[in-house]
């Protein structure tokens, strides 16, 4: 019986060899993030450095180690946490347009970091070049501030208003609210922090230390075990609220709890590397065509690893030889994002949350 | 006496809406469903049969009284435990891609599996049991989006019957299917109750249907009581009649369907018996002509051995081969100012 039941499935083996492929995509990405760049190092040097060993050059240490490792981990933490912020929200939502800005999470950490950089420090001027303004740790709580803001904001109309439908109408609303206060705040800034604002909000894997990202991984980490304990739950919502809770989803715990968990992960990805655009919206997206699957035990997994690879992967494309790390990595995102929701809608002829 | 497997006290049912106000739809509910029974619920629309349903499943507060599953009060029960006790079929579409049938059906298996919801051998035998069961096996692997109105809600059927639950709600389950469809769903249905001793509910439009397969009826009307009783009873008692008429349409109680008044245009006298005279007759009515005996109108139609139709209008006679005939030859007749009263 098992025997026979085992081929009705969505050709389980077919999916985890994808997952495999995609994970085997990651660890080639991540090497060739470590080792293209504007400076030239070996790979013998490189597996030197990494396995503890001395380098050649001094300085080669310090570009491996201090440069290029911590900027891939942070791409692939932030890949997968934007991810899989976007498929609970699409699922939630029962939007396939759902991603981090929608709920306005994204503006929040926008707002605060406006606040922080235009008008605290207006007098002073002080923001000039953009390592001085992302490496700033008040930039960082500025945007949990403003991020955590608005989502506390959301939660509790989520508590008052029960329909995702409205919850995500008042989150657009709420967007485009603080995005005009932003606007408002840039008009009477300064051109010195102006400047700096607008190269934070382009976006930059590059700019998390070692000492942030001993916040920036454990508390991802956390919102991506939180939203693994949904699978379950987030399957029966594809039905529709009132299927899910015949199925026995307590749905309001679960609403709470995947609002919580998406905006956590949003906002600790753009407090520490700006708002990255199109990830958290698209992975989703290709995942589920990937896997033609619409069940999270494999969907979700699978975002997880495809937002790894294509954060490694634009990240690589921003760093190439010859842009000097100089590309903003919201542009890529959004060059590689945007085709990949067109394809899939060519493809399938419709764009849907399953 | 048995023990209902639901029962209702007291219960009222409606909307709070904002402002403390409240829209009562209809109050001191005494009902009960019975293992085994296939109840069809009834009535027009925005009598509150899907407010009804909402309430029973637990999907909205009652705003007084009480539910009761067997012994346990609903509003007691944790919505996993309730998971277990009823399954419900919504009414609207499920709109899901990327998922095949067996899946969709699986669905029903989520109040009994384990954390991360995988199937066990014995979840996929009660899945299996279940496409067996809706005569949909043959669609397993089909994509759930790639199918017709009827097989999806077999396959939602299908979901209900894997969830193993003791009562199953749904509502308007054929509401956009074709008549064969209908037939088949209900026949699953009540297939169901009698072999698995399932206390099924459902609500429903078509009361030909209902009429033929409930075991008892649920009547829902505006500002009436919520009137039960087994069909056949509730057609003799005129209750039908109560619940539905209005000005445009009647319930007849001959063939336990409605009727419309089609505006009179003249009368017509028919002799003859058998097939032809009966949609003859329809036909008639349907055009607007009265049908009555054969002393009151100058029209006379009568049906001849060979299965033609003979029209005799006062010294004219006509011979019709078939129905459409029948009406072109009528249609030239003035038979409003020429009949007799």
């Amino acid at each position: 019986m098992t025997h026979a039941a085992a081929k009705y499935q969505i050709h389980p083996h077919n999916a985890v060899f994808k997952l495999l492929l995609l994970s085997l995509l990651i660890v080639i990405f991540f090497v060739i993030n470590i080792t293209i760049g504007s400076v030239m190092i070996p790979p013998g040097e490189i597996v030197r450095i990494l396995t503890g060993h001395a380098a050649t050059h001094p300085a080669w240490e310090g570009i491996v180690l201090s440069a290029r490792l911590p900027q891939a981990l942070t791409a692939m933490f932030a890949g997968a946490a934007l991810g899989v912020a976007g498929l609970i929200m699409q699922t939630l939502f029962r939007n396939p347009l759902a991603g981090p800005s929608v709920l306005g999470i994204s503006s929040g950490a926008s707002l605060g970091v406006a606040v922080m950089m235009l008008f605290i420090t207006m007098p002073a001027g002080k923001f000039i070049s953009i390592s001085h303004v992302t490496g700033n740790f008040g930039v960082v709580v500025a945007a949990f501030a403003g991020a955590f803001g608005v989502l506390l904001l959301i939660m509790a109309l989520a508590a008052r208003f029960r329909s995702p439908a409205t919850i995500l109408i008042i989150g657009i609303m709420i967007a485009y609210a603080v995005t005009a206060i932003v606007g408002i705040l840039q008009f009477y800034s300064l051109k010195e922090d102006l400047q700096a604002f607008v190269i934070w909000g382009l976006g930059s894997f590059a700019n998390v230390s070692w000492q942030q990202l001993a916040f920036f991984i454990p508390l991802l980490i956390i919102g991506i075990v939180l939203a693994l304990l949904m699978i379950k739950p987030l399957n029966a919502l594809l039905l529709g609220e009132n299927y899910a809770r015949n199925l026995g989803v307590n749905t309001r715990r679960i609403s709470l709890l995947a609002i919580f968990t998406s905006g956590l992960l949003i906002a600790v990805v753009t407090a520490y590397c700006g708002p990255i655009a199109f990830l958290g919206l698209a992975v989703p997206h290709f995942s589920r065509a990937l896997l033609r699957s619409s069940d999270h035990l494999l969907v979700m997994p699978g975002t997880l690893l495809s937002g790894m690879a294509l954060a490694l992967f634009c990240n690589l494309i921003a760093r190439l030889p010859g842009f000097d790390g100089a590309l903003p990595i919201n542009a890529i995102t959004s060059l590689i994002g945007a085709p990949v929701v067109v394809w899939i809608i060519l493809r399938r002829n419709q764009i849907s949350v399953s | 006496m048995r023990s209902a497997s639901l029962h209702t006290s007291d219960l009222s049912i409606g909307y709070k809406l904002s402002h403390g106000a409240v829209n009562l739809l209809h109050q001191h509910i005494n009902l009960q469903l019975y293992p085994g029974e296939v109840i069809c619920l009834l009535g027009p629309n925005g009598s509150g049969k899907s407010t009804l349903i909402r309430t029973l499943a637990g999907f909205q507060k009652p705003l007084a009284g009480k539910v009761f599953f067997g012994n346990d009060d609903l509003s007691m029960i944790t919505p996993a435990q309730l998971a277990r006790r009823v399954s419900v079929v919504l009414t609207g579409q499920v709109e899901i891609a990327n998922t095949n049938v067996f899946s969709m059906v699986a669905y029903g298996r989520t109040p009994f599996t384990g954390f991360m919801g995988r199937l066990q051998p014995e979840d996929r035998a009660i899945v299996h049991q279940a496409l067996e069961q809706t005569g949909i096996k043959n669609l397993t692997n089909r994509k759930f989006d790639e199918l017709s109105d009827g097989e999806k809600q077999k396959v939602m059927i299908a979901k209900s019957l894997a969830q193993q639950t003791p009562l199953i709600f749904l509502d308007e389950p054929t509401a956009f299917l074709d008549f064969p469809a209908r037939v088949e769903i209900l026949k699953l249905l009540r297939q169901a109750a009698r072999s698995a001793g399932k206390a099924i509910l459902l609500s429903t439009h078509d009361l030909t249907l209902a009429i033929r397969f409930a075991d008892s009826i649920w009547m829902m009307g505006k500002e009436k009581p919520i009137a039960t009783g087994t069909p056949e009873d509730m057609v003799l008692n005129g209750e039908f009649g109560n619940y539905f008429d209005n000005p445009q349409v009647t319930f007849d109680r001959f063939s336990g369907t409605f009727t419309f008044e089609a505006e009179k245009i003249g009368k017509v006298a028919v002799a003859g018996s058998g097939l032809h005279r009966i949609w003859l007759e329809k036909a008639l009515e349907r055009k607007g002509y009265h049908v009555v005996q054969e002393t009151k109108s100058d029209c006379h139609i009568s049906i001849s051995e060979n299965q033609h139709f003979v029209v005799d209008f006062i010294n004219k006679k006509w011979i019709a081969e078939d129905i459409s005939e029948v009406l072109d030859i009528l249609k030239n007749l003035d038979l409003s100012s020429k009949t007799k009263d």
